[in-house]
């Protein structure tokens, strides 16, 4: 079971008091979208051994969602931070930088 | 024979003799035994049948890691089988009986399995139970699922009468293991400074270092833990349990402990098990060894035990073996054993050693005492059948076909070397490495399970960690390690300096003797509980099995309730040799939490019963209780599925409620219904994402139903809309819908959309609500007072606030119903008082509640859709004939795209009918519409299927609803629907509204 650390109210949790909400930083394919992009943003999901995205949302604390920046393999959590982006903070890649060398950030929006 | 000696015995208090019996046979022990000790000491070595061959079996082991001795506990509501005599303390009055023979223990007719030599090896399962396929039913079923097993279940009725509990806690370190090198690491830890938890499986401190006469600082073991003990209870930030098992080790520093906290003292106001959910940020495994068996045929007979449990019966219990005892090993540590039982009198015919020249100080301690050593043997066989009576020896390299020498006796110790307890460290993926010198699998230090912060939390010390020699050095720096990573770096004195016996090198063996001929080696167990052979594996490496994973469930070797703590490593060493490998090329299987067993009555804790679940209720609970309400779970809510008079049954009061709705007026307790409210600047905006209508068009005070779809298309939820100013909307959704659509709209608003101003509040619980339905409403309303609720100040789909008779109302113009209706909402302190006005005033009206089946009646009457009925996840709105609540003005909104898929726009997509059946019988749930031909598994093709179906009282026959291929354009068709056992029902297309199709009803 994950401990987790809600950047929102600070605190750090079991995983039970979390809900997960699957992988982060996708991009909304809306109407007139091609069946490409559409069938990517709602079907086509990453599911790397090593570093991920997710969404978690503080369910049984203060409600807010997050992202969870974490190592699938190791279980290391790099870092979380507010749902409010679009891509990874600065200070997180920097962190999962500096212990993952050889990782690079993809291009958002490639979903 | 085994039998207790007349002094000794460090664990046990011989002033207090226990009586208990087995098999209904008294017995009588000691306080301080556990089962197998006073089973042992009483004589009886015979404990049960093995899984699939129904051999004879006796104890092996002292501890966790028993295979054999498992027996059923207790009696009606307390029985529990498959309990370890090894682990089991004695109290007065226990009640034990063997397992898995018939008719008696002493007399297995099913032993029979035995004598027929290819029966039921390797792969049994998988090559017999093919064909012919009637043989499944009348012979392996019966024959074999009767033959092969454990203990029974418990029988259906009992009830467990027992309490259970759970318990958080946190540590900085968390100790497992309290043996000496468990004792250390955790004072070392705590005098640092951390907060520091140890936690022992046992009923005792301080593990083997007493039974093995180790010394500490140059006095006996036990005084070094006594005084220890004392040290770390005096400190405050020290937690102390005994009797608690290091269940599992799961992600970040999280671990299960398992208490039993009264097992041994039944009847105690106690909770029988404590589970322990502790948080801790490092974690040392102080878990000890384990001896390793030896594989030589007839290893399992009754009387063959791991040298080391020997040495504990007889230290511990002053439980003896036998008369006279061959010990077999491959290593010095059994050479304790010979020592000990020779002083404490027992006759020791030999110690087979398979190696050529054992000269380590305690083979020259068991020579300098007369102990005949036979050097460079192994033993061919155990003589014997329920007991063992002798044994042959040959020499260790051949192939066993005769013996150099024969050997009487009535037990033998085996000892094939030590394996670390790496359990824990494995648990949440700690890498092992294999340790040349000793033959075992130690734990990687630079391959730990990793936390969140990257470091690694378990950290293992003395013998678990591969240290068979002096450990309490290590286990010191281990402790201050562990506490000076949570920032603790206090000082600690120093640590004990233990002296073990220098041990020379083991040699190990995997097969005894190494070349054993097939006979021998169909005889010889790895598994014990599981009744696996060195030859089940070979035979396993040679139809391809090769990876261990593979070999083990092809096997079922380490599969048992024991997991393999004795057969794993022998039996990989085999599965290596047979692939003509090195062991660490073949690895491990994967050690799994938990440890060992443990109650799913201390997993559920006190989630049982009326707390197994919150249950939700509604302000008006105890008046429907109260009035004949027949309850029916809806989500966590109760509803009322009818209320029942006196006298009368379920379909009876349905009927009655579902005509008074229709001819007079009816009350529907609401409440469940899901309120949110959501306000601020972009609300407008926000709803029209939302849902699939135009909701920012809705004029303050009016009402407008709408439908909400995910991202697929598919529908959601629906319900009425009210906008109760410019800024603020109120969402009515479904009862079980409201707090999966407020976590729908919090996560658009705080993900997507999150630079909108929108404020969302879900307010379901802080209104009551009650709809009253029928053409009588408004009258009865109308003899509250307070406010104009005629057709013109507040025509349908409208809403106002006041004061109705008093109240604080909201009242709501709308209906489910199709009759003349109205909601009123009032806050949930009133809810009581408004139900029970209205109930009164309504005495001469007849009003009467309904329930959530004539509600369903009601609306599938009008042809209203139900979510969950008409709706299922793959449904669309336009399926149902909704196309007019789906905006065509709208860019976007929540499923547009995905309703803009080609196998939305199907024109054969299956779509809302009404169904009626010729004869005006009532149509099965869920049943399929047949189309002509087959699918390509033989399957009918089906055209279509029932979402909903009752009898209407109004309309005195079944109605209907279903989905069916292009069914509106179908109209008067009859389709032939399957009924149950083949049974083909006809029903008609007719038109889903079935009463007032005008809406004439609603618009009074």
């Amino acid at each position: 079971m994950l401990s987790l650390t809600c950047p929102c109210c600070g605190i750090t949790a079991e995983e039970t008091e979390f809900t997960p909400g699957g992988e982060a930083h996708l991009t909304r394919s809306g109407p007139g979208s091609s069946d490409s992009s559409y069938e990517a943003y709602m079907f086509q999901r990453k599911n790397p051994r090593g570093v991920h995205f997710e969404r978690w949302r503080h369910a049984y604390g203060c409600g807010k969602w997050f992202i969870a920046a974490r190592d699938t393999v190791t279980l290391e959590v790099f870092g979380t931070y507010p749902a409010q982006t679009t891509e990874p903070p600065a200070e997180i890649v920097t962190q999962i930088r500096a212990r993952r060398p050889d990782w690079t950030p993809e291009p958002q929006g490639a979903a | 024979m085994s039998h207790r000696l007349a002094s000794g015995g460090r664990l046990i208090d011989r002033r207090q003799p226990v009586n208990f019996s087995f098999n209904g046979r008294q017995m009588s022990g000691f306080a301080g035994d556990t089962l197998a000790a006073g089973l042992l000491g009483a004589g009886q070595t015979l404990l049960g049948r093995s899984f699939k061959y129904h051999r004879p079996r006796g104890v092996v082991a002292s501890g966790a890691e028993e295979p054999n001795a498992l027996l059923g506990l207790g009696q009606g509501d307390r029985f529990e089988p498959n309990q370890r005599a090894t682990t089991t303390e004695l109290f007065e009055g226990l009640a034990a009986t063997s397992q898995n023979h018939w008719p008696r223990l002493e007399f297995d007719l099913l032993a029979l399995n035995n004598l027929v030599p290819q029966f039921l090896t390797a792969g049994f399962y998988y090559k017999t139970f093919l064909w012919p396929r009637a043989f499944w039913k009348h012979v392996y079923e019966p024959v074999i699922r009767r033959s092969a097993g454990l203990g029974e279940a418990p029988g259906p009725r009992t009830r467990d009468p027992d309490r259970y509990e759970q318990i958080y806690a946190f540590a900085d370190v968390m100790v497992i293991g309290g043996g000496i090198a468990g004792l250390q690491a955790a004072l070392a830890a705590a005098e640092s400074g951390a907060r520091v938890a140890l936690w022992e499986q046992s009923a005792h401190w301080g593990g083997r270092a007493p039974v093995d006469g180790i010394e500490i600082d140059g006095t006996p073991a036990e005084d070094w833990i006594t005084a220890t003990l004392a040290r770390l209870a005096a400190m405050e930030n020290v937690q102390l349990r005994l009797r608690t098992m290091g269940a599992g080790v799961h992600d970040h520093g999280y671990v299960l402990g398992y208490e039993r906290v009264s097992d041994h003292a039944p009847g105690d106001d106690a909770p029988r098990h404590r589970l322990w959910r502790m948080r801790a940020g490092r974690i040392i495994t102080a878990t000890g060894a384990i001896e390793r068996p030896l594989s030589f045929a007839g290893n399992d007979v009754p009387g063959v035990m791991l040298a080391s449990a020997m040495r504990d019966y007889l230290v511990n219990y002053a439980v003896a073996p036998g008369q006279e005892v061959v010990i077999v090993t491959n290593n010095d540590d059994a050479y304790r054993t010979a020592l000990a039982l020779r002083r404490a009198g027992i006759g020791v015919a030999a110690v087979v050693d398979a190696r050529a020249d054992p000269a380590g100080p305690l083979p020259q301690a068991a020579r300098a005492a007369g102990i005949r050593i036979l050097a460079g043997s192994g033993i061919r066989k155990v003589k014997g059948g329920r007991h063992v009576k002798g044994v042959e020896v040959c020499a260790i390299d051949s192939r066993g076909v005769a013996h150099t020498a024969q050997l009487d006796c009535d037990a033998v110790g085996m000892s094939g070397g030590w394996s670390p307890v790496v359990h824990l460290w494995s648990h949440c993926g700690g890498k092992l490495i294999w340790d040349e010198g000793g033959h075992f699998f130690r734990p990687d230090p630079a391959r730990p399970p990793l936390g969140q912060d990257g470091a690694g939390f378990v950290l293992a010390c003395g013998s678990a960690n591969g240290d068979l020699g002096p450990v309490l050095g290590d286990a010191q720096a281990t402790g201050c390690r562990a506490a000076q990573a949570m920032g603790a770096d206090g000082a600690a004195s120093d640590a004990g300096r233990d002296t073990p016996a220098e041990m020379a090198e083991m040699e190990p063996v995997w097969i005894m003797p190494r070349a054993a001929e097939y006979d021998l080696r169909a005889k010889m167990w790895l598994d014990f509980q599981n009744d696996v052979k060195v030859s089940d594996i070979q035979l396993a490496a040679r139809e391809g099995f090769h990876s261990v994973e593979h070999a083990k469930r092809y096997t079922t070797l380490g599969m048992a309730t024991d997991q393999g703590k004795l057969s794993n490593i022998n039996g990989l060493a085999i599965l290596s040799d047979a692939l003509g490998q090195p062991i660490p090329a073949t690895g491990t299987t994967t050690f799994r939490p938990p440890y060992t067993p443990i109650s799913l009555a201390a997993i559920a804790g006190e989630a049982r019963g009326p707390l197994f679940q919150p249950l939700r209720r509604t302000p008006m609970q105890d008046w429907h209780d109260a009035h004949g309400a027949d309850w029916e779970p809806v989500g966590q809510w109760r509803r009322p599925f009818a209320y029942l008079r006196k006298g009368e049954g379920r379909t009876a009061a349905v009927n009655r409620e579902v005509r008074n709705v229709r001819t007079g007026v009816g009350m529907l307790d609401a409440s469940t219904l899901g309120k949110i409210l959501v306000s601020g600047p972009d609300a407008a905006r926000f709803m029209d994402m939302l849902y699939t209508g135009m909701m920012s068009s809705l004029k303050p005070g009016r009402c407008r139903y709408g439908l909400m779809c995910n991202e697929n298309g598919f529908l959601m939820d629906d319900g009425v809309v009210a906008r109760l100013d410019e800024g603020r909307f109120l969402v009515h959704t479904t009862s079980g819908g409201a707090d999966h659509i407020h976590g729908w709209m919090e996560d658009w608003l705080q993900c997507e959309w999150w630079d909108w101003q929108v404020h969302t509040v879900n307010m379901t619980e802080q209104f009551a609500q009650v709809a009253v339905a029928g053409p009588k409403a408004r009258h009865l309303l109308e003899r509250l007072g307070g406010m104009d609720l005629s057709r013109e100040a507040m025509p349908f789909m409208s809403f106002a606030e006041g004061a109705l008779g008093g109240f604080d109302a909201r009242v709501f113009r709308i209906s489910f119903s199709g009759e003349l209706g109205f909601e009123i909402a009032v806050p949930a302190s009133q809810g009581r008082a408004l139900w029970a006005r209205l109930m009164a005033e309504g005495a001469d009206l007849d009003v009467m509640p309904y329930g959530t089946e004539a509600l369903h009646i009601l609306r599938a009457e009008k042809g209203f859709i139900m979510i969950g009925d008409e709706t299922d996840g793959t449904v669309i709105p336009q399926d149902l004939g909704l196309n007019w609540a789906i905006s065509k003005k709208k860019t976007d909104f929540l499923g547009k795209r995905g309703m803009e898929r080609v196998a939305m726009q199907d024109p054969d997509r299956w779509t809302l009918v009404g169904l009626e059946t010729l004869h005006g019988t009532v149509l099965p749930h869920g049943a399929l519409a047949l189309a002509p031909g087959h699918n390509a598994n033989g399957q009918r093709q089906t055209q279509g299927r029932v979402t909903s179906s009752y009898y209407s009282a109004n309309l005195g026959c079944g109605i209907a609803m279903g989905l069916v291929a292009n069914g509106p354009d179908r109209m008067g068709e009859v389709l032939d629907f399957a009924g149950p056992k083949d049974r083909i029902i006809q029903a008609r297309i007719v038109d889903p509204v079935r009463i007032d199709k005008d809406g004439e009803r609603q618009n009074v």
